[in-house]
């Protein structure tokens, strides 16, 4: 085992740095603390070292050694579990909550991270084992190296979620008051009694029509989870305009019944139409909402499918 | 763990011009306080929807409803 000693250290590292650099932190706020950098990092080194250690053993004929893995799947299944409890607990003490759908898609990504950082550190110890190592260890580590940023630009840009941009046509819509009925467009959000609430809509509200381009983003665009995802960031981003004691400014995303088109109505603390559509474009399409009727038959027959 | 106990999607009381009064029959699951105006009206209104943490909506008959959501 001695022979694989500087291979497997070599990669656990690389895949820890790996872990480092996909463990971003930015308005989701998560993980803004120092804990969570550690319980991630610890958690994507070992990962790494699994992965490092997998093939080495392989080749030593330590077959048990691979039953390892198993347990590990295990262990970061638990990740999950608990990424969705420490968010779901802080959820309900958000003004404008995340929603059950985001807390499961972040907790998700989070458990996902470590499978992708095994994988990686499986690769790069199997590329190191059967190139890498004839050579100088600088040379053999700068290799490992360049692979790993390789590696790192190749997640970066093929896990890249969805946008709702490329679900969407986003445009801004007016604000406006039927009585007491609140719209964005010819889209109804609510009823509102008191006058005080429509002159701080009248003059603060922001309003955005989001129109599906397709009828599977209509169908995507429908799911609930996906349009409280929409309003948390919006808020987030935005500036919240709400305490507990005024639910009546809590941002909507309502939907048209009849053509499926979406409204955002909210009181941002900064009116800027601009920096709010810019916010809505960017939010991901979260992987539970998406359907694809259209990849089905009956689906294909619908009036209102275009290929 | 903080255990909040609430009502959704209840009228939690009402608010009424005199002139609409005899439209309540019964006040749901909260009061109906009567208004003398619309002043009045607005102002109930809003210290209700306040302290109850919901939202006044208005039926446009003179009849204002306060609703947890």
């Amino acid at each position: 085992m001695k022979t694989y000693f500087l291979s497997i250290v070599l990669t656990a590292s690389l895949g820890g740095i790996l872990r480092l650099l996909i463990l971003r932190s930015d308005y989701r706020q998560y993980p803004t603390y120092p804990h969570g950098y550690i319980s991630h990092l610890s958690l994507g080194f070992i990962a790494a070292a699994l992965g490092a250690v997998a093939l080495p053993a392989l080749l030593e004929e330590e077959f048990v050694a691979v039953t390892f893995l198993a347990m590990a799947a295990q262990q970061f299944r638990e990740i999950r579990n608990i990424e969705r409890e420490t968010l779901a607990s802080l959820d309900s003490i958000e003004l404008v909550p995340r929603g059950q759908h985001y807390i499961e898609g972040i907790a998700r990504t989070f458990e996902a991270r470590n499978f992708l950082i095994i994988a990686c550190a499986l690769a790069l110890s199997a590329l190191d084992l059967a190139f890498f190592r004839r050579y100088q260890l600088p040379l053999r580590a700068a290799g490992l190296a360049a692979a790993t940023l390789l590696i790192y630009f190749l997640i970066s840009n093929i896990a890249g979620d969805k946008r709702l941009e490329h679900l969407a046509d986003i445009r801004q819509g007016k604000v406006h008051f039927q009585g007491p009925n609140v719209f964005v467009d010819d889209i109804h959000f609510m009823n509102l009694g008191l006058e005080e609430a429509k002159e701080e809509y009248l003059n603060k509200a922001l309003g955005l029509v989001l129109v599906p381009k397709t009828i599977d983003a209509a169908a995507t665009l429908a799911n609930i989870g996906q349009r409280q995802a929409i309003v948390h960031i919006c808020a987030k981003l935005l500036g919240i305009y709400k305490d507990v004691d005024s639910p009546e400014f809590t941002p909507l995303v309502r939907r048209q019944i009849k053509s499926g088109k979406l409204g955002v109505l909210i009181i941002p603390a900064t009116r800027d139409p601009q920096a709010l559509i810019a916010a809505v474009k960017r939010v991901p399409v979260l992987e539970g909402s998406v359907s694809k009727p259209s990849k089905s038959h009956a689906g294909r027959e619908r009036d209102d499918y275009q290929d | 763990m903080i255990i909040k106990t609430s009502l959704g999607k209840i009228v939690l009381a009402t608010v009424v011009l005199a002139e609409a009064s005899q439209l309540v029959v019964s006040g749901g699951a909260g009061p109906v306080y009567v208004a003398r105006d619309s002043q009045e009206q607005q102002r109930l209104a809003k210290y209700l929807s306040k302290i109850t943490e919901g939202v006044a909506h208005d039926l446009e008959n003179g009849v204002l409803i306060i609703v947890r959501h």
